[in-house]
């Protein structure tokens, strides 16, 4: 058995961030367990522009943002293990992992970063009728098949789902020959970025059917084509909507999912809206010493946003091995409620007394709102609130709140997040 | 010329290969698929029933209890996953215990062992997720659970071993009576057999017809089922039937062998025998039906839905045997549920009818056992460490979901009859079967099967034919 004071599990943009930020908060013993063959996880898939603005002001591709990482963990020469999965976690942080080269192996840690990332949904969890012929692609599939291969998954193309990875598809298939026919959404809005309907969708001339989806897919062998019908306010087909798309290859961008097998199996207590832990002020979950961040606790809308999670998940995991689990003297205990159209809140408790002098506060709301505020109250007193022209599920909302403010507040149990009409 | 063709390569063909491969004769195995288990034998409940539903004196009677009784044996001499966790058909109301009664009676008069009636109480201690309604029930603890892919590919590899060639893509069109034997006119040119062995699941009306003046007319009876992620594999230990009552006709929840939860199937008759697409109403009835004998169905994690067709013969009962006015020509028809539960008496019984018909003698090198691939999730780590260090691919993990290995792929690849798709390396192994459903696995399965069989990235199907995965690369057309 190996021991290291942090053990980070993944070594996507999460891993990779919190891991710099650990070394740099004075931890030497760490080590990154990667399943795949190099670091940065779905970011060397993301070939495209418009990652790190936040982070370093510029533009940056998937792995050009992922390499500014890499590096940091190279000059920090921190330890990292490649094509090695991660089998299981138990409850005193023993980690089981196996590669080709030194099998299976254990490793007891004294603090446990989770950051596996998330997975596509498939068409399953839709139920979506029809045949099950070859063409049907979750689109982060084709994107892997695409960017990283070289090979195309089909030419004429119908995308059902306008989350981010599904728009981005949408103009990377047009790039490379293959002709997009509409895109379908089953809500009345979009699941991505704004940015990314117009730049990859209005600019290729490619249709955005909102309340739509697909109904049935044809062909036995491969992909003939499919139906899309509108829908209801229930997502109900509504009948006599139908319309025939003939084409050969089907892409699903409808909805990513934490990925926390691991995390179930040791134990860690869950939160059914974002299928992530439940963490505290410092990202840390029901379980002493074992944080998460990145899209295996809520999945972000930008990069930059998982960077900077990680990056305080590290620093907390650093805090947590130094003080070596004394000081657990937790005091007051804040709750965060999100009610109406807030959806979740990340964290989802404060201890004042262990916060950092500013938090960030993550959530996404229900749907899409118009000068509406957004707002915070401390128990009953509304203490912030800002105004916002629109607010949509498709991007990440936050709240920043510090600890002085908090201070003032020595009785306060619970703070409530919503959205209210202007 | 053959002494023997079989056509069809599910698992009644499979069955009967096996059986007939324990003897000197040349036999030959003929699918119009590019694997063997593609047809309904793909897509099914894959419950080894008890044996208390088909009419007393019928054949599925017979098949169907002494089938049980095999497959626990089989199981182990061929290497495949089967528990016997027990059945429950659920009665909800007083008014329909004399449809249990007459059940339970049934399965006596079968030969059904140890079935016992539950009190309430009784069934709710033993499956708390059951309905509150919930009567009475009917408990066999005989009834079990397979995997129905590795039931028919082991029986498959065995017969193979043993002798039995298997010919893919095998298309039969036409059947010719000759004197003392049949000429079948396939997809891949002429075959003669002395016998023929009809196991063309929904098809075999069409073969039976072409060959005997009494007509027999097998309907395809499509079910919808959907198959639910790993974390609701508990929600129920034992396969929950409904009993057909007031309410119609219910369907069944079942642990799989796997540790997935299945709900299904729908019955509706379809025409054309190809028609495996589900359909946004068999789904939306069948979680409906489900919940109404089973509490708190998390259909959220639903991972994937398929459709299956049950081959359902007029006569409502199996066909076996030579046909009357077909000398040498055997039926293996109609074989819908308890098919699975069946298969391996379906095989000793055709192979016993053959023996008897063409004096069989018995091979000295029969060999009757097979090994599965290796699930390395079974071994200790101590075993596993020596597995890894021998052979690399198996510390190599392509299926996330499923935790299957580089080597367990290799492996179904480089087997007798061997995978040759993704769908056929699925089939096997699992991976691309688990909560993802391939997303992750599917490019890394593809470049393994170029890389073993030698073939290009364009050649490689999701399940042969014309489901070529990728189509080209970037720019291509541009």
């Amino acid at each position: 058995m190996r021991d290291y004071d942090i053990v980070i599990i993944g070594g996507g943009p999460a891993g990779l961030a919190a891991a710099v930020s650990a070394k740099q908060n004075g931890v030497d013993s760490i080590l990154i367990l990667e399943r795949d063959n190099e670091l940065g996880g779905i970011l060397n898939q993301c070939i495209h522009n418009g990652f790190g603005l936040h982070t370093f002001k510029e533009e940056l591709t998937g792995p050009e943002y992922a390499d500014r990482f890499i590096q940091q963990v190279n000059q920090l020469q921190i330890e990292y293990k490649l094509n090695t999965m991660v089998t299981d976690i138990d409850s005193s942080k023993k980690v089981t992992a196996m590669n080709r080269d030194e099998g299976m192996f254990e490793i007891q840690a004294k603090a446990v970063i989770l950051a596996m990332g998330c997975r596509e949904r498939a068409r399953g969890a839709l139920n979506i009728p029809g045949y099950r012929p070859a063409g049907i692609f979750s689109a982060g599939t084709a994107q892997r098949l695409v960017n990283m291969e070289g090979y195309m998954p089909g030419r004429e193309v119908v995308i059902l789902g306008s989350g981010d990875i599904g728009l981005i598809m949408a103009r990377r298939m047009t790039l490379e020959g293959a002709k997009v026919k509409v895109v379908a959404e089953l809500m009345p809005y979009s699941g991505g970025l704004k940015r990314n309907i117009v730049q990859c969708l209005d600019d290729y001339g490619i249709p955005l059917k909102l309340s739509h989806t697909v109904i049935d897919i044809k062909g036995k062998e491969r992909v003939e084509g499919v139906t899309l019908a509108e829908v209801d306010e229930k997502g109900s087909p509504i009948a006599g909507t139908e319309e025939f798309y003939p084409c050969d290859t089907l892409l699903l961008s409808v909805g990513l999912i934490p990925e926390n097998e691991l995390s179930r199996g040791m134990g860690v207590e869950m939160n059914p809206v974002t299928s992530g832990p439940k963490v505290n002020e410092s990202l840390e979950t029901n379980m002493d010493g074992v944080f998460a961040c990145g899209n295996v606790l809520h999945v972000h809308d930008l990069v930059d946003y998982v960077s900077e999670e990680a990056a305080a998940a590290g620093r907390n995991a650093a805090a947590y091995v130094s003080a070596c689990g004394a000081g657990n003297e937790e005091g007051q205990e804040i709750a965060l409620k999100p009610v109406s159209g807030v959806r979740y809140t990340v964290p989802s408790t404060i201890h004042p007394a262990h916060m950092s002098d500013e938090l960030t506060v993550r959530f996404r709301v229900d749907g899409v709102y118009r000068n509406c505020y957004v707002s915070a109250y401390f128990d009953d007193e509304r203490v912030i609130y800002r105004k916002r022209q629109i607010v949509a599920p498709g991007e990440m909302e936050e709240v920043k709140l510090t600890k002085e403010q908090l201070l003032r507040y020595p009785d306060l149990k619970t703070i409530t997040f919503m959205i209210e009409e202007a | 010329m053959y002494d023997v063709i079989i056509i069809g390569a599910g698992v009644s063909g499979a069955a009967t290969a096996r059986e007939l491969s324990r003897y000197r004769a040349s036999i030959c195995v003929l699918e119009k698929e590019e694997d063997v288990c593609c047809g309904t034998s793909k897509a099914n409940s894959a419950i080894v029933h008890a044996g208390y539903d088909a009419a007393i004196g019928s054949l599925k009677a017979k098949l169907n209890v002494r089938g049980n009784e095999m497959m626990g044996r089989l199981s182990e001499e061929l290497d495949f996953p089967f528990e016997r966790r027990g059945s429950l058909v659920l009665c909800l109301s007083e008014d329909d215990m004399p449809n249990l009664q007459e059940l339970y009676d049934r399965g006596v008069a079968n030969g059904v062992k140890d079935m016992r009636i539950l009190s309430r109480d009784e069934v709710l201690r033993m499956e708390p997720n059951i309905t509150d309604d919930v009567y009475a029930a009917l408990y066999a603890p005989t009834a079990g659970i397979v995997c129905p892919f590795g039931l028919n590919i082991a029986l498959a590899e065995n017969a193979y071993v043993n002798g039995v060639e298997f010919k893919f893509d095998t298309e039969v069109k036409e059947i010719k009576k000759l004197d003392e034997s049949y000429e079948l006119d396939t997809s891949q040119g002429k075959f003669r057999a002395k016998y023929v062995v009809n196991a063309a699941g929904v098809y075999a009306d069409r073969f039976h017809n072409m060959v005997s003046a009494e007509k027999i007319h097998i309907t395809a009876r499509r079910g919808d089922y959907c198959l639910m992620d790993k974390e609701a594999g508990t929600h129920v230990g034992r396969t929950i039937f409904a009993l057909p009552g007031k309410l119609g006709k219910g369907v069944l929840v079942t642990p799989t062998i796997h540790g997935n939860l299945l709900v299904g199937p729908t019955a509706v008759d379809v025409e054309d025998k190809e028609a495996i697409n589900t359909t946004a109403e068999g789904l939306a009835l069948l979680l409906a039906k489900a919940g109404m004998n089973v509490k708190n169905i998390p259909t959220r994690l639903v991972i994937t839905s398929f459709a299956g067709l049950r081959a359902h013969e007029n006569g409502d009962d199996f066909i076996i045997g030579e046909v009357k006015d077909a000398k040498g020509f055997i039926d293996c028809a109609g074989i819908e549920s308890p098919g699975i539960a069946s298969s391996p008496a379906i095989g000793e019984m055709i192979a016993e009818l053959l023996r008897d018909k063409m004096d069989l003698i018995e091979k000295e090198d029969f060999v009757s056992t097979r090994q599965g691939i290796k699930d390395p999730s079974t071994l200790s780590m101590e075993e596993r460490n020596a597995l890894i260090k021998e052979n690399p691919a198996y510390g190599n993990i392509i299926c996330r979901c499923e935790m299957v290995t580089e080597g367990e792929i290799i492996d179904a690849i480089k087997r007798p009859l061997g995978a040759k798709s993704l769908d056929g390396v699925k089939r096997r192994t699992r991976a691309g079967m688990g909560r993802c459903q391939s997303g992750f696995c599917a490019p890394r399965t593809m470049e393994i099967l170029a890389r073993e069989c030698g073939m290009s990235m364009f050649d490689i199907t999701k399940a042969g034919g014309k489901s070529q995965i990728v189509v080209g690369t970037n720019k291509d057309t541009i």
